[in-house]
C-alpha cells in the first residue's frame, strides 16, 4: 500500500514536472521529449488505477507513434526559435482564453462533487464488472462493439478521414521517375534479352 | 487490486535499475575520467562534419506521410485487442460493428495503394 502511494506521488510528480517543462523548454526538440515523459508517467498512473489496457495504449499510440510524430513535425517545419518567440504576444488573448476555458471546467468539475455529490454517485452506479472476474481489456471489448457501436463508428470514419487527408495534403508524384515493375522483369524471355551473333575471326560484327 | 499490482512490481523494479544504472554510468565518467577539454577535439577534422550542429533540417514530406499511416493502422490494431477478448461475449452484432469498422479502413487503404502513397519513387 505505501509503495502504491509513493508510486502515485512519484508519477503525479514527475508529470506535472514534465508537463510544464513541455511549454516552458526553449528547444522544442525538448519539449517533445518531456511530452514523452509526461505520456510514460500518465501511463504509470493508469497503471496505478487499474486501467492496465489504457497504459498500454497511452505507451503503444502516444509514446511510439504521436511524439515521434511531433518530432517530425517540428524537424520538418525548420522552426526557428527566435521566431517562436515573437509570436508569443500575438498569440496571448487566444491561448489565454482557451486555458481560462479548461480553467472555468475544472473548477466546475471540482465544484459538482462538493456541491451536488448526486452527480458523482449516479456515474458510480453504472455497472461495472468487479476487477477480480474481468480484467480491464475484456470490461473495455464487452461496451465499446454493443452500446458504443455509433461512437466506435465514428472513430472509424475519422481515421477514415485523417488517412484520406494526410494523403490528399502530402502526396505529390514526381514525374521522370524510374519504378522498378515486377512483373515486366519476370516476363522478360531470354529471346527479348541476349542475342547470340556468329563473330567470324579477323573481321568485326 | 494489490494482486494486480504485484505483477507489475518487477517493471516498476526494472524501471528503478535502468535509472540508477544510467546515472551511475553518467556520474562515474563525469568523477573519474580524466577531463582535459580542448578546442579541437570538437572541431570538424579537415572536411568533415561540424560535430555540433542543428539537427533540425527540412527532409522530405513522404516520411510524415508514411508515419501518419502508420499511426491510423496503429490505432486500427489497438481497437482490435479488446474485440478478440471479448468477442465471445458480445456475440454477432459486435463481431460485425468490427467487421464494418474495417470495412472504413480498408477503403481507405485501397485509395492510398492505388494512390501510390505507400510507393517509394
Amino acid at each position: 500500500m505505501i509503495v502504491q502511494t509513493l508510486c502515485f506521488y512519484l508519477f503525479a510528480a514527475v508529470m506535472v514536472a514534465s508537463a510544464v517543462m513541455v511549454i516552458s523548454a526553449r528547444n522544442p526538440v525538448h519539449s517533445v521529449l518531456y511530452l514523452i515523459l509526461a505520456f510514460f508517467n500518465a501511463a504509470g498512473l493508469f497503471v496505478l488505477i487499474g486501467a492496465e489496457f489504457l497504459a498500454m495504449i497511452l505507451v503503444v499510440v502516444y509514446v511510439g507513434a504521436v511524439a515521434v510524430l511531433f518530432l517530425f513535425v517540428v524537424m520538418m517545419l525548420d522552426v526557428n526559435v527566435a521566431e517562436l518567440r515573437q509570436g508569443f504576444l500575438q498569440y496571448l488573448p487566444i491561448g489565454g482564453l482557451i486555458g481560462l476555458i479548461l480553467l472555468v471546467e475544472l473548477v466546475m468539475v471540482a465544484g459538482f462533487v462538493i456541491t451536488a455529490p448526486e452527480v458523482g454517485e449516479a456515474v458510480a452506479r453504472v455497472p461495472m464488472p468487479p476487477p477480480e472476474q474481468v480484467t480491464n481489456t475484456e470490461a473495455l471489448g464487452r461496451v465499446l462493439y454493443t452500446d458504443y457501436v455509433y461512437l466506435f463508428q465514428a472513430s472509424g470514419l475519422v481515421l477514415l478521414v485523417a488517412m484520406i487527408g494526410a494523403i490528399v495534403l502530402t502526396l505529390r508524384q514526381r514525374e521522370g521517375v524510374r519504378r522498378q515493375v515486377i512483373a515486366a522483369q519476370i516476363a522478360r524471355k531470354r529471346s527479348e534479352a541476349i542475342e547470340v551473333k556468329d563473330v567470324p575471326s579477323g573481321s568485326g560484327i | 487490486m494489490e494482486a494486480f499490482l504485484i505483477e507489475y512490481l518487477p517493471i516498476l523494479l526494472f524501471m528503478g535499475i535502468a535509472l540508477g544504472m544510467g546515472l551511475a554510468m553518467v556520474i562515474a565518467s563525469y568523477l573519474l575520467a580524466r577531463q582535459r577539454p580542448d578546442s579541437e577535439k570538437v572541431s570538424a577534422y579537415e572536411c568533415g562534419f561540424e560535430a555540433f550542429d542543428d539537427a533540425r533540417s527540412k527532409f522530405d514530406v513522404r516520411f510524415y506521410l508514411v508515419a501518419i499511416l502508420f499511426i491510423i493502422f496503429d490505432l486500427e490494431v489497438a481497437f482490435l485487442f479488446p474485440w478478440a477478448i471479448a468477442l465471445g461475449d458480445i456475440g454477432l452484432f459486435g463481431f460485425w460493428s468490427m467487421v464494418v469498422f474495417l470495412g472504413l479502413l480498408t477503403v481507405g487503404f485501397v485509395y492510398e495503394w492505388k494512390k501510390g502513397a505507400l510507393e517509394w519513387e
